[in-house]
């Protein structure tokens, strides 16, 4: 397979420590800016005493909820969550009072002398409990409650369906909990802002989304947008934890107070844990109805997920949960229920995975018990049940060409760790067990009907006849920068190397939304590549100029020039390039994901991001050893396969499946945010565990190579399938391994130990 | 943290003499006193390698060394081994590999290899991944850094790729 994207265009510049993230911008004599957060989990403030913290030689600001100008409002769709809290607490990690000091010494020194008088309400941390009648209200006031959203979505007739179940049927039921689960991406938020003499707000930060970070600080402070100019350099890691609001707005009312200075605001790992959104914790119920012979009749259930006390997107990451409750599979009648539940635990938001880790570690657990009720091959049920391209999928939009969930199982399948697992587990050593799971995939793409999915690229001819592209969606390691980088250069004819490209800058970047849905490298690739044609249309006209060649189509773009094959001569691009005015070297195009074209009449309530017309499928195959005097669980096998498209570069989609099954597998194994009562024991990478290498196989993968007609060179976004598969894979491990039957994540040793009778057994 | 010191030591191959305070981070000294903010922070208590530095050969976290500790040692950071134009082997070896996703822990990881290979310069993959362990990486799941860190063995013991 074809590799057009190794090495990766930024690689050495991020090896050899020189590239430059929002992190590594402290410009000698910048102000540090840092909050005050409020430590309890629900309450009122009846005392801010700030007094001491500002005449702290050294401070050059303490702020407070009456310093801020504007709503005070932050918010992607709901406006729910202050910047600084007024008098309503609403969680630990809400900003209470922000500090702009001189030195991180005196900064600290500062916020420790802000004096906080909280009277505690009684808070509501259960989202079950927090959608009784009597529950404390976290917005007192709201219309709806602690209920922040709810959604139906259903097709043919699942009630009728189980009510007509007879004794040839097979029902398997069960409630399914996935966890709060942290970002952990290594460099933790921060930024620079500057409040220049021209009134402009210039800033640097490490966020998914500049474009729309500007309208949400201008909203929130009362500013005009077009006098925000935010810069977004390489990320340290993001998967959707920088995909809203984390030091902006804080750092944007600092670069007010303190006009003209520099000021740096850097999370602490800390502070990350404590005020950074988390994906949501959830409840799904689910109950799944099949014929003797495994064909899936009918599926119905509820999934509630915990937002925490702001909104974020929760909405519409419950809608893609529930888009995807039915799994890749073909059934005919469906009904779920979805409602999100205002709490006092920490934020729920957007990460990786978006509501379909929460939905998938369900459905495919329905499955597995469905196999067993069924005495069936846990693999070939999935098989069997497999949605095909021209079936509707569980809300009714037609699965696409390339809905190629068998294909994948079929790859897993043959592979020796699943056709030789029996002798595998029975060959296991003294006090190991053994077991293996295989389960099916599937993410959709795109922000979905309702929102439109756009980007616009800009690429630029130099003076110098080389070729400048303007990256408009944040790159926090998935390599889309790179990508587009190759993508130009092959478009254009050009080696890599006469490339290069610009990280977002809202200033010179046409817009072109934020880096998350697995959208990124499909809808700026679109774009890039009808601006990449625009130029070549160009530079064969202008070049004609030179050529005197009256039929420009006869012209070729060839490396560093546009040649007459007619006449032998050419142009050098420098030439064109020296020739041109900038307005004319410059090429701007754009594009829109294509949307479900007769969007089924259900999820009324979803007016964003519902239905999705696109889906990457997969299957992931997990094996475990399972130490039987300490209940430990050892991944030691995990294979992948995908169907996302053309394979652009086996190299990238390896990177993004290895990556995410990793976060995947903590999920399944390691990562539990210790939350009791809205406060979490996390605080540090020494009580919040991710993997590391000692706690990973060598993760294989297996990409279909496929086409999807509307991608960019035939691709689709593939950046968040690989993290469904290690969940529920585990868990079918562990019951093959030790009888336990999985219901929440992640998996502790205890639990095994006690599944296999004891640690002597 | 009034009182300063002299401080004289070896970065990166160069002798470098400057006044700070003792107390001082060697971290924060390293990126804003001299730039060189290869070296990042991740967590600042010890746990993540991301701010990993060479000391007289040694894998040492930068954000738990105070500047004292530096005095009259060679401290090796990513810069010091090689640049985008002249990467050493083993910075080639990330990028070539696709071990370099967010690149955020990169630095780090590369001179964790740098200490292991002048130990074992023929690790297998078990030894490369107990040499690692000790930097976390959020992105790769650890498979093409592994991968990184034989082909930067094989690529030093002059091995032909």
């Amino acid at each position: 397979m074809p590799d057009n994207l190794s090495p990766r265009a930024d690689a050495l510049a991020k090896a050899t420590g020189t590239e430059r993230y929002s992190a590594d911008e402290t410009p000698p004599g910048c102000l540090w800016a840092g909050v005050r957060r409020a430590g309890i989990p629900h309450g009122l403030i009846t005392g801010l005493d700030v007094a001491a913290a500002r005449s702290l030689p050294g401070v050059a600001a303490v702020l407070t909820r009456a310093d801020v100008p504007g709503t005070n409002r932050q918010g992607i769709v709901h406006k729910d969550q202050p910047v600084l809290c007024g008098r309503h607490v609403r969680h630990c990690g809400d900003a209470v009072a922000l500090v702009v000091a001189e030195s991180r010494d005196a900064l600290a020194e500062a916020l420790s002398r802000i004096q906080v008088e909280c009277t505690p309400l009684p808070g509501v941390f259960d989202p079950e409990a927090a959608l009784l009648p009597d529950a404390p209200a976290v917005h007192p006031g709201r219309e709806g409650g602690n209920r922040l959203a709810y959604g139906l979505v259903e097709k043919g007739d699942a009630p009728g369906e189980f009510a007509a179940a007879s004794d040839d049927d097979v029902l398997v039921a069960g409630e399914f909990h996935t966890p709060l689960q942290d970002h952990v991406f290594l460099e933790p938020p921060n930024g620079l802002a500057r409040l220049t003499p021209a009134g402009l707000l210039d800033m640097v930060v490490s966020t998914q989304a500049p474009f729309r970070d500007r309208f949400e600080i201008a909203h929130a402070l009362g500013l005009d947008p077009m006098k925000i100019r935010i810069r977004a350099p390489y990320l340290g890691g993001g998967f959707g934890g920088k995909d809203g609001a984390t030091v902006q707005c804080l750092l944007a009312l600092a670069a007010l107070a303190v006009p003209g200075r520099f000021i740096k605001m850097a999370w602490s790992r800390e502070e990350t844990f404590l005020a950074g959104y988390k994906r949501h914790a959830a409840t799904v119920r689910l109950k799944l109805l099949a014929k003797r012979d495994g064909t899936l009749r009918a599926l119905a259930g509820t999934m509630l997920f915990d937002a925490g006390p702001y909104a974020h997107l929760s909405g519409e990451i419950m809608a893609l949960g529930m888009e995807h409750a039915g799994g890749p599979y073909r059934i005919p009648h469906t009904r779920v229920e979805g409602s999100c539940a205002y709490t006092n635990n920490p934020v729920g938001g957007a990460f990786r995975g978006f509501g379909v880790v929460q939905a998938g570690f369900a459905t495919e657990r329905l499955m597995d018990a469905l196999a067993v009720r069924l005495g069936r091959d846990p693999a070939g049920l999935r098989r069997q049940n497999a949605l095909k391209p021209g079936e509707h999928n569980c809300v009714g939009v037609m699965a696409e060409a390339g809905t190629d969930t068998a294909a994948c199982l079929d790859a897993v399948m043959a592979h020796p760790a699943w056709t030789g697992r029996e002798a595998w587990k029975q060959a296991a050593p003294a006090f190991t067990r053994r077991g293996t799971g295989l389960v099916a995939i599937q993410n959709a793409m795109g922000y979905g009907r309702g929102l439109p999915d756009a980007a616009a690229a800009k690429l630029e001819l130099t003076r110098q006849g080389t070729f400048r592209l303007y990256n408009s969606v944040p790159d926090m390691g998935q390599g889309n920068a790179s990508a587009f980088v190759a993508m130009a250069a092959r478009a254009l004819g050009q080696p890599p190397q006469a490339v290069s490209c610009v990280q977002p800058d809202t200033r010179i970047c046409p817009p072109a939304g934020s880096s998350s849905a697995s959208r990124t490298t499909y809808t700026f690739g679109n774009a890039l590549l009808r601006a990449c044609r625009a130029m070549r249309d160009k530079l064969l006209a202008r070049g004609a100029l030179a050529l005197l060649c009256d039929t420009p189509e006869r012209l070729e773009l060839i490396p560093g020039a546009v040649s007459d094959p007619v006449t032998g001569r050419s142009v050098p691009l420098a030439r064109i390039g020296m020739m041109l005015c900038r307005d004319d070297r410059i090429c701007v195009d754009q594009y829109i994901m294509p949307v479900v074209d007769h969007p089924p009449d259900t999820g009324r309530e979803f007016k964003l991001g519902f239905p999705h017309r696109f889906y990457s499928y997969g299957a992931c195959l997990c094996a475990v050893e399972v130490d039987t005097l300490t209940g430990t669980v050892r991944l030691v096998k995990c294979l992948l396969s995908v169907a996302c498209g053309r394979v652009f570069s086996l190299s990238g989609v390896e990177q993004q499946l290895q990556g995410a099954a990793a976060q995947g597998a903590g999920l399944a194994l390691f990562e539990d945010i210790g939350l009791t009562r809205g406060r979490m024991r996390a605080g540090d990478l020494s009580t919040y565990l991710i993997p590391t290498a000692l706690d990973l196989p060598d993760i294989e993968c297996l990409a279909l190579d496929d086409d999807e007609p509307s991608g960019p060179l035939g691709l689709k976004g593939m950046g968040e399938i690989g993290i469904h598969g290690p969940g529920p894979a585990v868990a079918q491990a562990l019951y093959d391994a030790t009888g336990l039957w999985v219901r929440h994540l992640p998996v502790s040793p205890r639990e095994v130990l006690e599944a296999m009778g004891g640690p002597l057994s | 943290m009034s009182e300063r010191m002299e401080l004289s030591f070896t970065l990166n191959g160069a002798p470098v003499c400057l006044t700070t305070e003792p107390g001082r981070r060697a971290l924060d000294l390293l990126r804003e006193e001299f730039g060189l903010t290869a070296a990042k922070e991740g967590c600042g208590l010890g746990e993540c390698g991301a701010c990993s530095v060479l000391v007289d050969g040694e894998l040492k976290l930068s954000c738990l060394l105070l500047a004292a500790q530096l005095a009259g040692r060679s401290v090796v950071t990513a810069e010091g081994l090689g640049t985008p134009d002249a990467p050493h082997p083993i910075q080639s070896a990330f990028a070539d590999c696709g071990a370099v996703q967010c690149g955020y822990c990169t630095p780090g990881m590369t001179l964790a290899t740098s200490a292991l290979l002048a130990q074992n310069p023929d690790p297998d993959r078990d030894a490369a991944r107990v040499a690692l362990s000790g930097n976390l990486c959020r992105c790769t799941g650890y498979v093409k850094i592994v991968d990184a860190v034989l082909a930067a063995g094989a690529a030093l013991r002059g091995e032909k790729p």
